[in-house]
C-alpha cells in the first residue's frame, strides 16, 4: 500500500476528511481519533457494551451490566444548556412576526419573546412567559417532540435545516427559575367555589393550577401513590432524571389552594356522581388506564408484559440495576411508549431488542428523532409485521409474526423472533363506568373541554380531540379551567 | 494577479494595509509579528516626551457586540506609549532595518510648543522611519493635557503645529484628524495650509460604551468610576466613510492624500475606503479582535476584486466612487423603485412585514400561509425590508422602467433626470427660473 494514499488528514470546514485511496471518510473535527485498542477498552469500562457473562444469560434477569454502568446509561438524554450555550442558541432566534413556532405550540407559548428574554439576561422573566401559558413548561421542555412542533416550524429550519433549540432553551429558562424555588404566580382572592379534578397528570395539574390561581379551591384525586401521571410513571427515565417530575409538582403546588388526594381512584374511592354533588365543577383528566391486548395466541404466557408497567417500574425503582430484563426482548408497537420501552430494555443490558410495528416507519407515532434514538442505541426496528402467536412452555421463548402489506392483509410470510420478554405497547384504553358520552373510545368534549354532562369537563388523553401529548394535555387542562372559571364566576 | 504595491506620499509598501497607531504597534515584538504576517506598514504607537505617561491599571477597553458576541465596537482609554522614548526609537530602528520594504511611520504627540517638536523630529528621522503622523485626535487623557484632540479641534493650532513640523523635518507629514468636530473639512484645510503631505482619519469617537447597572458606573470602570473613551471598530465605519468622502469631494481639498481609518475589518471595507478617496487604509480593532492573520484575507480579497474589475493596481481603485458622492438635492427624484420579495429564498420570518406594517408604509401583504408580497401601491422603496431581512438578496429594490406608471402615485415614471433644485415643490425653484 502506498502510505501517502493512506489516511491523509485534512481539516476542512469543521470536518476531518480521511482519504483512503478512492474514497473519503468525513468525521466531525471535534471527534478526536483514538486508537482502536483504547476505544474498545473505554467502551467496556463505560458499560456501553459491558461484556459481563450476564449479558448472554437467557431468561429474565436483573444486573446484566456492571454496577457502575447504570448511572451513565440512565443519565440525562440532553444535558442542560449552560449559560454560554444558551446565549449562543438564543442569538439565532429571528424574533419572527406572528411566529410560526408559536402557532405550532399546542400551548401557544410566546417563544420569540422568551428567547429574547434569555438573550437579554432575564431567564426568570423568560420562564414566566413560558409558564403563564404552560405551567408544566419544564417537563414539556424535556419530553415534547419539538422536532414535530415548534422546531419544525422554526424559520431557521427552512433556512438552514437547523432550527433554534427551542426546547433546550425552554428548559434553560424554566430550570433557572424552578431551581431557585421561585413560583412566579399569585393566587387570587378566594371565590369560595370548589372544583374536583380527577387525575394528577399533565391535564389535571394544569387545570388545577389555573383554577387555584383564579381563586378556586381544588381537590385533585389520583389513583396512584404519587402525583404526576405519565410524567411520573410513563416517560423514560433518561428524559426526566433526578426526580424532576415530583419536584415540578411540588413547585406547582406552591400556588396554594390545591389539595392532593393520592390513592383515590374513580369508581373505587369516589364516583362522578359524588364529585358532582360535592363540588361546583368536575374536571376529568384520568388518562387511559387500560392496555390493549395483542390478539395473538398464547399472549398470556409468562414474560408477556405491558410496556407501561415496565416503564413505570423503572421510574419507581430505587436502583434500576434491580429491574430484571430479558436477554432477547421484543417490543410491539410504534409509539413513544414502545420506543421508551425498547431503548430502556437495551440500556438495561438486553442483548437483542427488536421493536415490531404493524405499519411502515412513516406511520409510527414515535417521531423520527425517537426512532433514530432507538436505532442509535442498538434497537432493531421491524415494520409491517403483526404478532400471531406467542410460543413457549409456560414462559415465552419465541414470538411469531406475519408480514402484512400496506392494507394490513397477511402475506403468508412469517417471522419468528427469540424472546424471553415481550412488551406490549399497542395503545391504551379509557377505563371507567358511568362516564359522560363518548366519541369513539374517548370522552366527547367541545373546544373548551365541556362534556355531555353539565358541570363536568374533561381533557388530556381521556378526552377526544388533540394528540396524546403531554403538551396537548396541559393546553386542554388550562383551557377547561378558564371555561370552568367563566361558568362559575362569569 | 493585481499588483497591490502601494505608494502613499512617497512611502512605499507591498500592500495598502497598514496597522494604525495603537496597542498593536506599541513595540518591536508585535510589529515584527505583524510584518511576518504580511502587513504592508505600521504607524508606530504614538511617542511623546519623557517621562512616559502612566496608563490606568484597570480595564482599558469596553465593547459592544452583535449577534454571537461578535465585537462591533471597541472603546479605549489607553494613552500614548507608556515606554521610554529611547526604547521605542531603538526598536523602530531595529525593525525598519530588518524590514526595509515595509512602511514605518511614527506617530507623535508632544506639548503644543515648537521646541518639543524640534527636539523629537530629528530623533525619529535618525531611526530611518519613512514618515511621521501627528496625533491630533486622541480624545481622552492627552486632550486634558492640551494635546491630541485639544489641538485637533482647533484648526489654527493644527496649522501652526503642522508648519513647525514641516519646518523641522524632511520626512512626509501625515496629520491624523479627530472626528469629534462639526465639519471635518475645517481641520483638513488647516492641515493643508500648514503644509501637511496627507491627512489620516478618523481617530476615535468620544464614547461611553455601556453602564454597569449594578455599580451605576460607565464601562470600562476603574474603581467605581469611568471616563469617556475613544470608540472604534466596525460600528464607526459609516462615520469614517462619510468624513473621508467629505474631504475627497471638496474641490479645495481634493488632492490631499488620505489614509483611511475607522472600522476597516475586511478587504471589502478597505476597498470601500479607497473608492471614496483613501490612498491606503489603517487597521486596528480588527487585528485586536482576530490577530494579524486577517491581512491574508485582505490581500487575497482585494487582489481578486481588482482582477475582477480589470484593475491592475490599487491606484485605479482610489477615488472611483468619489464622483458619485453628491448632495441630497442632486439626487434624481424621477428614479422610482419598488421592493421585490423572492419567494423561493423567503423563509417566512415576517420581519419585513413587522417593519413595514408597524413602522413604515403598510406596503407588505401577508397571506394566511405566510407568503409575503409587496404592495406596489404603497411601497416607497424605503429599503427597510431589505435591511431587516435575514436572508441576503431575498428582497431587492427594482427600478421601474421609465414610461410605466407608478401605482402609488399614478404618475408615469419619467426618463429625465430631475432633482429637488428644479422640483415645483421647492420654494427656491421658482426663484431660480
Amino acid at each position: 500500500m502506498e502510505s501517502r494514499n493512506f489516511a491523509r488528514l485534512r481539516p476542512i470546514g469543521g470536518q476531518l476528511r480521511m482519504k483512503f485511496h478512492s474514497f473519503e471518510i468525513i468525521l466531525p473535527v471535534d471527534k478526536k481519533i483514538i486508537p482502536w485498542e483504547r476505544y474498545s477498552q473505554q467502551q467496556v469500562t463505560a458499560g456501553v457494551c459491558s461484556m459481563s457473562q450476564k449479558v448472554f444469560e437467557p431468561g429474565i434477569a436483573a444486573g446484566r451490566l456492571e454496577a457502575e454502568a447504570y448511572a451513565a446509561q440512565f443519565s440525562d438524554l440532553h444535558p442542560p444548556l449552560d449559560q454560554h450555550e444558551a446565549l449562543v442558541a438564543a442569538d439565532r432566534c429571528y424574533f419572527c412576526y406572528d411566529a410560526p413556532c408559536i402557532t405550532a405550540c399546542p400551548t401557544d407559548i410566546d417563544i420569540p419573546l422568551f428567547i429574547r428574554q434569555i438573550a437579554t439576561g432575564t431567564p426568570d422573566a423568560a420562564a414566566k412567559t413560558i409558564l403563564s401559558q404552560n405551567i408544566l413548561g419544564g417537563m414539556c421542555a424535556r419530553v415534547c417532540p419539538t422536532e414535530q412542533l415548534c422546531e419544525q416550524a422554526c424559520v431557521r429550519e427552512a433556512a438552514e435545516g437547523k432550527p433554534v433549540k427551542i426546547g433546550e432553551l425552554q428548559r434553560f429558562a424554566t430550570d433557572h427559575l424552578q431551581e431557585q424555588g421561585k413560583h412566579p404566580f399569585e393566587r387570587a382572592d378566594s371565590t369560595g367555589k370548589r372544583v374536583a379534578v380527577v387525575g394528577a397528570g399533565p391535564a389535571g395539574l394544569s387545570c388545577a393550577h389555573r383554577l387555584a390561581m383564579l381563586g378556586h379551591d381544588v381537590v385533585v384525586h389520583d389513583a396512584r401513590p404519587k402525583p404526576g401521571g405519565l410524567n411520573e410513571y410513563g416517560i423514560a427515565t433518561y428524559k426526566t432524571p433526578n426526580g424532576f417530575a415530583q419536584a415540578e409538582v411540588d413547585w406547582l403546588m406552591q400556588i396554594g389552594g390545591i389539595t392532593l388526594q393520592t390513592g383515590s381512584a374513580l369508581g373505587a374511592q369516589m364516583t362522578i356522581e359524588e364529585l358532582k354533588a360535592d363540588f361546583d365543577a368536575v374536571f376529568l383528566g384520568m388518562g387511559l388506564g387500560g392496555v390493549n391486548a395483542l390478539g395473538a395466541e398464547g399472549e398470556d404466557k409468562t414474560g408477556v408484559l405491558d410496556a407501561v408497567d415496565f416503564i413505570s417500574d423503572l421510574r419507581q425503582a430505587e436502583d434500576v440495576a434491580q429491574v430484571p430484563i430479558g436477554r432477547d426482548v421484543v417490543v410491539i408497537g410504534g409509539g413513544m411508549t414502545a420506543i421508551d420501552a425498547a431503548v430502556q430494555a437495551k440500556l438495561l443490558g438486553a442483548l437483542n431488542v427488536t421493536l415490531v410495528y404493524r405499519r411502515g416507519r412513516d406511520r409510527m407515532n414515535a417521531s423520527v428523532f425517537e426512532q433514530d434514538l432507538a436505532s442509535s442505541k442498538g434497537v432493531r426496528i421491524v415494520n409491517h409485521a403483526v404478532p400471531v402467536a406467542v410460543h413457549g412452555n409456560g414462559a415465552v421463548r419465541e414470538i411469531e409474526f406475519e408480514y402484512v402489506d400496506g392494507e394490513m392483509n397477511g402475506t403468508g410470510q412469517m417471522l419468528r423472533l427469540a424472546a424471553d420478554q415481550v412488551f406490549k405497547a399497542i395503545g391504551q384504553t379509557l377505563q371507567g363506568d358511568a362516564l359522560p358520552a363518548l366519541e369513539g373510545r374517548k370522552i366527547k368534549v367541545d373546544s373548551t373541554g365541556r362534556t355531555s354532562v353539565d358541570g363536568i369537563w374533561a381533557g388530556g388523553d381521556c378526552a377526544s380531540g388533540g394528540d396524546d401529548l403531554t403538551v396537548t394535555a396541559v393546553a386542554e387542562g388550562r383551557d377547561a379551567a378558564m371555561d370552568i372559571h367563566m361558568a362559575l364566576v362569569g | 494577479m493585481a499588483d497591490l504595491r502601494s505608494e502613499f506620499v512617497g512611502i512605499k509598501s507591498p500592500n495598502p494595509f497598514w496597522l494604525a497607531s495603537a496597542p498593536p504597534t506599541d513595540k518591536e515584538y508585535n510589529v515584527r509579528r505583524a510584518f511576518e504576517a504580511g502587513w504592508g506598514g505600521v504607524v508606530w504607537k504614538t511617542l511623546g516626551i519623557d517621562p512616559a505617561v502612566v496608563n490606568v491599571n484597570g480595564p482599558r477597553y469596553g465593547a459592544i457586540y452583535g449577534a454571537d458576541r461578535r465585537l462591533l465596537g471597541l472603546n479605549n482609554i489607553e494613552l500614548i506609549t507608556d515606554r521610554p522614548l529611547a526604547v521605542n526609537l531603538q526598536e523602530i530602528k531595529s525593525v525598519k532595518r530588518d524590514y526595509p520594504d515595509r512602511a514605518m511611520v511614527v506617530s507623535l504627540m508632544v506639548p503644543c510648543e515648537e521646541e518639543p517638536w524640534k527636539y523629537i523630529l530629528p530623533l525619529v528621522e535618525e531611526t530611518g522611519a519613512d514618515g511621521v503622523e501627528l496625533n491630533f485626535g486622541c480624545p481622552h487623557g492627552m486632550s486634558e493635557r492640551g494635546m491630541g484632540a485639544a489641538v485637533g479641534q482647533v484648526p489654527e493650532y493644527i496649522e501652526m503645529v503642522t508648519r513647525w513640523v514641516k519646518a523641522s523635518t524632511r520626512m512626509p507629514v501625515i496629520v491624523k484628524l479627530t472626528p469629534n468636530i462639526a465639519d471635518i473639512r475645517k481641520p483638513a484645510e488647516a492641515a493643508m495650509r500648514g503644509g501637511a503631505d496627507a491627512v489620516s482619519l478618523i481617530n476615535t469617537i468620544n464614547s461611553i460604551t455601556s453602564v454597569d447597572l449594578d455599580l451605576f458606573a460607565p464601562e470600562p470602570t476603574i474603581d467605581g468610576k469611568g471616563a469617556h473613551g475613544g470608540y472604534c471598530g466596525p460600528a464607526v465605519k459609516p462615520i469614517a466613510l462619510n468624513m473621508v468622502a467629505e474631504i475627497a469631494r471638496d474641490p479645495e481639498l481634493s488632492y490631499m492624500p488620505i489614509s483611511g481609518i475607522g472600522g476597516v475589518t475586511t478587504w471589502r471595507d478597505a476597498a470601500e475606503f479607497m473608492a471614496l478617496g483613501a490612498g491606503n487604509v489603517q487597521v486596528c480593532t480588527a487585528v485586536m479582535t482576530y490577530g494579524f492573520k486577517i491581512v491574508q484575507e485582505m490581500i487575497s480579497g482585494l487582489s481578486e476584486y481588482l482582477d475582477e474589475k480589470a484593475m491592475t493596481s490599487v491606484d485605479q481603485l482610489v477615488r472611483r466612487a468619489v464622483p458619485n458622492v453628491t448632495d441630497w438635492n442632486q439626487l434624481n427624484l424621477n428614479y422610482v423603485a419598488k421592493a421585490k420579495i423572492n419567494e423561493d429564498l423567503c423563509i417566512s420570518c415576517g420581519r419585513c412585514y413587522a417593519a413595514c406594517e408597524d413602522t413604515s408604509h403598510q406596503a407588505i401583504a401577508m397571506s394566511e400561509d405566510r407568503v409575503f408580497s409587496v404592495i406596489d401601491d404603497e411601497c416607497v422603496a424605503c429599503n427597510l425590508c431589505v435591511n431587516v431581512c435575514p436572508v441576503e438578496d431575498c428582497i431587492t429594490m427594482e427600478a421601474m422602467t421609465p414610461g410605466t406608471v407608478d401605482p402609488r402615485t399614478g404618475k408615469v415614471v419619467e426618463q429625465e433626470y430631475a432633482n429637488w433644485t428644479t422640483h415645483p415643490n421647492n420654494p427656491a425653484a421658482a426663484a431660480a427660473e
